[in-house]
């Protein structure tokens, strides 16, 4: 054999394989095209398009109140908090004034949307790295917020409890009794992850200073949320843009400056504590008032540009109006915060092994319907 | 002190007298072969699907579920629905794919399994296979099941499949070195390779306790390396579901997906026994060397009642780590092997060696 042959066969090593759109550790139906060499990844290209609903474009046809379902269907882990900011942007759109009983009740239901949120990402997250039990502990505690949800609105998972101008209805009775008893059966829980998963040296091997991402670079890419912060970039919405009830409460940004995925693990862990000092702070002094503004049948926003920014629970999602005048916005546009933290997944997972590109995206907490609309 | 109420010898004497009286030897040893297989195959897969059952109980308990219990009561019957399933299935031909390798792949690997059970001692007497070098025929015949993964990862046409079989093919490679060597610890201290010779020397008591600090550090060693030989969490690298969707059987559907499965389940249940038999007595009683009423006292606990016993018992510390701890990369795997264990395996040897030799041992 000469070596004209034997060139082409080495080159031939580096391989490529689909992982997804069916894999168990895409959450959904996300395809990563990789280049392998043996197990080293050597390319992540994304390939969305496989759950596209055109999103954007159906909310050129629909009122306000009925574009509020549809943010639903984006971040369905962070329903209420992608509700609000429709909510929230067509409110300050008509220079609504909302009266404070709303502003807490959106701001404990989104923190603990956000608890939820997290816990079922660290479900997830256990199981990418092969430790299943999680993923059970993790559910158990996550049906107590969304039993919650169900008697507050009637849903557990996509509430649309939100209208413009408050409220869909009151909240139950119940409501504050059973949010309280949560947060102490939680507190009690959470230990618990530490205890089955962080501490374990299996983990920490497998997550310590892999998949690392520089300050710089999160800013460049437009990491948000947790992964953002968890690379030293102060991005949160809630502190440097206070919404709703944000600004009554007290509580700090989660920073950490390693950028590597035990810290963007740390991070969300972090954040499920400092969630619950939020909904601590606002539970017993929720203002009496009424739930909601009394609005006009049919919603018009003025004309001219609109743009509302929340902090979700996988980072900034904002809400962009462009509206003529009419009953249906002009043009519409969501800046979700997966679709900016997918786009990060090649530099950070590039050359690990592939088990480390499992646990990179799994600490990214990826959902897919979100960033293909 | 010595109750032989619980014997078999005596009972397969029998057998093979009256068998003996009756035809002529070639017929007598026919007959005599196929009810040792017919034996084995059916404890082979009653305990397999009970293993199933039992780790699908067990993994239940620990993540705050209740398990099967719609099949029978308890769901004890769920595992035998599942089997039908499997066997119902159909088996999907795979286009571009090895034809012979990959229909011959399943029953390597389940040969393997079922050939090492035959070596092993279920109680006194109750021993298909007894020779001289019983230790090393299993350790031989168990490490053959890799050729079976490695041939139906090669011949799936899949490029997951190939990366399970290889990940697979290096870690057992690895690992048997030290399943091999923690064995060789105890066989220095028993003096023979022979299975009821081992269990016989443990009349005293058991190794574990006999052989105290290297027999506990051999056991710890043989409990990981094991766990690792048979491709059970936390090393189940070679079928690691979040990475490769189902590695080395992703392809494998009905009943040959069921024989991987099977054979995984009866492989624990293979080094779960050898544990037992090497270090925890096997069938022997726990008994402490001169307390003649106490060792009396448990000789009447059946012998294949303590066999069970002490397997069940290495079995559920399998699955209860499996069920506790996240998966190692591969390179971590490796580390752990060539880096950690094999030195102190190797250090071990030499330190039971000059405790057997010095007498140190009880």
């Amino acid at each position: 054999m000469t070596s004209e042959k034997i060139q082409p066969l080495l080159e031939e090593q580096e391989f490529s394989i689909n992982m997804g759109p069916q894999h168990p550790s895409t959450h959904g139906v996300l395809r990563l095209m990789l280049k392998l060499q043996g197990e080293m990844v050597r390319e992540v290209k994304p390939q969305l398009g496989y759950i596209h609903r055109g999103i954007e474009k159906m909310c050129e046809k629909l009122t306000y109140p009925q574009i509020i379902h549809l943010t639903d269907r984006l971040d369905y882990l962070s329903a209420h908090i992608l509700n609000e900011a429709v909510c929230l942007n067509v409110e300050k759109a008509l220079e609504i004034e909302i009266p404070d009983r709303v502003k807490y009740i959106r701001t404990i239901l989104d923190e603990l949307n956000r608890i939820a949120s997290h816990q079922l990402w660290w479900c997830a997250f256990g199981m990418d790295l092969g430790a299943l039990t999680t993923f059970f502990y993790g559910l158990r505690d996550r049906e107590k917020i969304l039993d919650i949800f169900e008697e507050t609105c009637g849903a557990r998972l996509l509430l649309s409890y939100n209208v413009p101008g408050g409220l869909m209805f009151d909240i139950h009775p119940n409501f504050q009794k059973r949010t309280k008893e949560f947060l102490k059966y939680f507190r009690k829980k959470l230990p618990e992850y530490d205890a089955l998963l962080t501490g374990n040296p299996i983990m920490q091997q497998r997550t310590i200073g892999i998949g690392y991402f520089s300050k710089e670079d999160a800013i460049n890419f437009g990491l948000s949320g947790p992964s953002g912060r968890a690379s030293g970039f102060s991005c949160d919405v809630r502190v440097h843009h206070p919404y709703s009830g944000y600004p009554f409460a007290k509580f700090n940004e989660i920073l950490f400056t390693e950028g590597d995925t035990f810290h963007r693990y740390k991070a969300r862990i972090a954040e499920m504590w400092e969630s619950m000092n939020i909904i601590e702070q606002l539970i017993d002094n929720i203002p009496e008032g009424d739930f909601a503004v009394k609005m006009k049948p049919v919603i018009k926003l003025p004309e001219g540009e609109y743009y509302q920014r929340v902090e979700a629970a996988r980072g900034e999602f904002g809400v962009y109006i462009v509206s003529d005048g009419n009953k249906t916005p002009f043009r519409m546009k969501f800046r979700s915060p997966n679709f900016c933290n997918l786009a990060a997944l090649h530099k950070m997972s590039v050359d690990h092994k592939i088990a480390d590109l499992v646990a990179i995206s799994g600490s990214l907490d990826l959902i897919v319907p979100d960033m293909d609309r | 002190m010595k109750f032989d109420i619980y014997d078999f010898s005596s009972f397969t004497n029998s057998i093979d007298k009256g068998l003996m009286a009756n035809m002529s030897p070639f017929w007598a040893v026919t007959i005599e072969m196929i009810i040792i297989g017919v034996a084995i195959l059916g404890f082979y897969a009653v305990v397999g699907l009970y293993l199933v059952y039992a780790e699908r109980k067990i993994c239940a308990f620990m993540q705050c579920r209740v398990g099967p219990n719609r099949v029978g009561p308890y769901g004890f019957f769920q595992t035998i629905a599942d089997l039908i399933k499997l066997l119902l299935k159909e088996l999907i031909p795979i286009k571009n794919a090895d034809k012979i390798l990959f229909n011959i792949a399943p029953f390597i690997v389940i040969i393997a399994s079922f050939m090492a059970i035959a070596a092993i001692p279920f109680a006194k007497g109750l021993h298909a296979l007894d020779f001289n070098i019983g230790v090393f025929y299993v350790m031989a015949v168990s490490s053959m099941g890799v050729i079976g993964i490695l041939i139906a990862g090669w011949s799936s046409n899949n490029k997951y499949s190939l990366i399970g079989a290889m990940r697979s093919g290096a870690q057992i490679v690895s690992y048997e070195l030290s399943v091999g060597l923690s064995l060789i610890t105890i066989v220095i201290l028993a003096g023979s390779l022979q299975f009821s010779t081992i269990v016989e020397g443990q009349r005293n008591g058991w190794f574990i306790f006999t052989g105290h600090i290297p027999a506990i550090i051999a056991f710890l060693v043989f409990l990981v390396a094991s766990t690792a030989e048979t491709n059970r969490g936390p090393f189940d690298l070679a079928e690691a579901e979040s990475e490769l969707t189902a590695g080395f059987h992703t392809e494998y559907s009905g009943i040959k997906f069921a024989f991987f499965f099977l054979a995984e389940y009866m492989n624990m249940f293979i080094v779960a026994s050898i544990a037992a038999t090497v270090f925890l007595g096997g069938w022997m009683p726990f008994h402490i060397g001169g307390w003649e009423a106490f060792n009396g006292i448990m000789d009447f606990i059946p012998p294949f009642v303590w066999y069970v016993g002490k397997t069940a018992f290495v079995i559920f510390l399998m699955m209860w780590f499996k069920w506790t701890f996240p998966r190692l990369r591969i390179d971590q795997l490796l580390t752990l092997e060539w880096k950690y264990l094999l030195p102190i395996n190797l250090f071990n040897i030499i330190l039971m060696a000059f405790i057997v030799l010095m007498g140190w041992h009880f």
